[in-house]
């Protein structure tokens, strides 16, 4: 079977003003399926945003192939929802206006459907009372969860996140993940999560992708079995400390995170199984 | 702190008030001739000699001019600069073009358009439109250029064409810039149609300094000159008031 959304060999590379280019991304693979959810941590300039811009089809990579439903990604498509790293919020626009813009601007105009539908976005983000407001009345992360309301809205069969909760404090960060997770057992779909938190991609995900500096490479996977619903509860759960650990290995020392770390890994995923 | 916020409020105008006096003391004390720097009770004598409805008639020649002119000048001048935003290979060709017309002195052209366009009201908004064309251009696609990459990433994730993206995106995230564009355009828009009437005018408040100070009635042009003063300024506050009263976005300073 065709694998949802695969990357094959891919690079890319930005040009630049003197004529030469920055290789941000070389030669990554990897698969993921139908209704997984992936997160990917790595350094900052390690091509986590240029990820998300070849996925989504924002453009093309200089080498290789992005396919999704087993074709290739030539332009952008409907059934992805994309919360950028920056809050890209219309400053004109107050936050309901700012959720259907989307629809708004791709057939020009907006159903009460979709209008009721955006209310439970900015009530499930918890910006209910923040409806009409303006952007410039937000703080960073209030507009982020705007960003995070917007990219629901339409219920995309793909999602994908560029750190999308990289400006809220602790504790409202864990409550959306949790929310996140709540609506991705609602409605199941395939999602892209970047992020800088290790302690987030374990929680979250069911695969981690770690990525390496300069130019971008996978360094490695990492398959996360641990049980869900996952909660609050779930990182006292020594298993969940053995996948940080190896992650942050492969991070600050990738020539080193060798077979100890990987056994042991994998004696937990076959444990988990076994229960 | 609110009577604070008052005093700086009226400041201005109480230093105007307080320079009056002063102004009329010298005059007087260094029997300074009429002709040279009249004092404002003259001025004011003058201002009363000439009949209100001459004095309208004047100022609406002139504002007439100056709007027109603004407004022709605000219509050509955001198409303009949202093809060339549009299009590189436009804001290659015509840019250069924009800056010649800009560093030619529109005071210098001015005979030249009248030569062209005959004595007519059009040779006038021509000029008015020049003068506050390239502010606007400029403004406009400065804004337009400096719209966050991540919201045309948003506009092109949506697959929405290009003009949707230029007139649904760029056009009102530059509007803090076009605004700021605007209140140079308009003091310039009253400036060009006075520019216009020194040239060739019957009316308005520039051949009025004109026709004034060629009979040596020095005070009567100072009165005109006031009345310039103050309508520039009235515009600007207009614009303000536009941009704060349906634009107030635009004036606040935030993080989105
Ligand atoms: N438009 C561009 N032009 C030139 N180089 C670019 C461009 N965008 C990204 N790069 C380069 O590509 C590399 C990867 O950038 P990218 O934005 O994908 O990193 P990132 O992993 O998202 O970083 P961060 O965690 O800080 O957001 C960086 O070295 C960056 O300098
Ligand atoms: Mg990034």
């Amino acid at each position: 079977m065709q694998p949802y959304v695969s990357l094959k060999n891919v690079s890319h590379s930005y040009p630049t003003d003197k004529g030469k280019s920055v290789l941000a991304l070389q030669n990554v693979s990897f698969d993921i399926e139908k209704h997984q959810f992936v997160a990917v941590v790595g350094p900052s300039g390690c091509g986590k945003s240029t990820l998300l811009r070849l996925l989504s089809g924002l453009m093309m990579p200089t080498e290789g192939q992005v396919n999704i439903f087993g074709t290739a990604v030539t332009e952008p498509r409907d059934e992805i929802g994309i919360v950028f790293q920056q809050p890209t919020l219309l400053p004109w626009l107050n936050v309901t206006e700012n959720v259907v813009f989307p629809v708004k601007h791709k057939t020009g105009r907006v159903s009460s459907q979709t209008r009721s539908q955006a209310q439970k976005m900015i009530e499930m983000v918890g910006l209910a009372d923040f409806a009409k407001r303006m952007p410039n009345e937000l703080s960073g992360g209030m507009q982020q969860r705007v960003g995070i309301a917007r990219a629901l809205l339409m219920d995309p069969e793909i999602l994908i996140m560029d750190e999308p909760f990289s400006a809220l404090d602790a504790l409202t960060r864990e409550e959306m993940g949790f929310e996140l997770l709540r609506i991705w057992n609602e409605s199941p779909k395939t999602v892209l999560f970047i992020t800088h938190s290790i302690t987030e991609a374990v929680l979250l995900a069911d695969k981690v992708l770690i990525m390496s500096p300069r130019p971008g490479r996978l360094s490695a996977q990492i398959d996360i079995q641990l049980p869900r619903p996952r909660s609050a509860e779930t990182i006292h759960d020594p298993a969940f400390a053995t996948y940080a650990s190896e992650i942050r290995q492969h991070i600050y020392h990738p020539h080193k995170a060798g077979e100890d770390s990987k056994a042991s890994v994998t004696a937990i995923n076959k444990k988990l199984v076994n229960l | 702190m609110t009577h604070f916020s008052a005093l700086n409020r009226y400041l201005p105008a109480l230093t105007l008030l307080m320079l009056l006096p002063a102004w009329e003391v010298i005059c007087r004390s260094f029997d300074v001739p009429a002709y040279l720097f009249p004092s404002p009770s003259l001025i004011f004598e003058s201002f009363m000699e000439v009949e209100p409805a001459r004095w309208l008639e004047h100022l609406w020649a002139t504002l007439r001019v100056a709007l027109l002119g603004f407004g022709l000048s605000l219509m050509i001048s955001i198409p303009l600069a949202m093809l060339m935003v549009n299009s590189q290979y436009l804001s290659k060709t015509l840019y250069p073009f924009l800056v010649i017309v800009q560093s030619t002195p529109v005071v210098a052209i001015a005979p030249l358009l009248i030569t062209m366009f005959g004595s007519g009201e059009a040779p006038r908004l021509a000029i008015t439109c020049l003068i506050t064309f390239f502010p606007l251009v400029v403004s406009a696609m400065t804004g337009m250029l400096a719209t966050p990459p991540e919201l045309i990433d948003l506009s092109r994730s949506l697959r929405a064409p290009r003009y949707k993206e230029v007139l649904a995106i760029r056009l009102p995230y530059s509007l803090p810039h076009i605004f700021s564009g605007m209140k140079v355009a308009i003091t310039l828009s009253i400036i060009g149609a006075v520019v216009a009437e020194f040239v060739a005018a019957e009316q308005g408040l520039g051949y009025f300094i004109q026709f004034s100070t060629s009979f040596f009635k020095v005070p009567q042009a100072f009165a005109a000159l006031i009345f310039l003063s103050l309508i520039s300024l009235a515009l600007f506050k207009l614009v303000h008031w536009i941009q704060s009263y349906f634009f107030g976005w635009t004036l606040t300073k935030g993080k989105a």
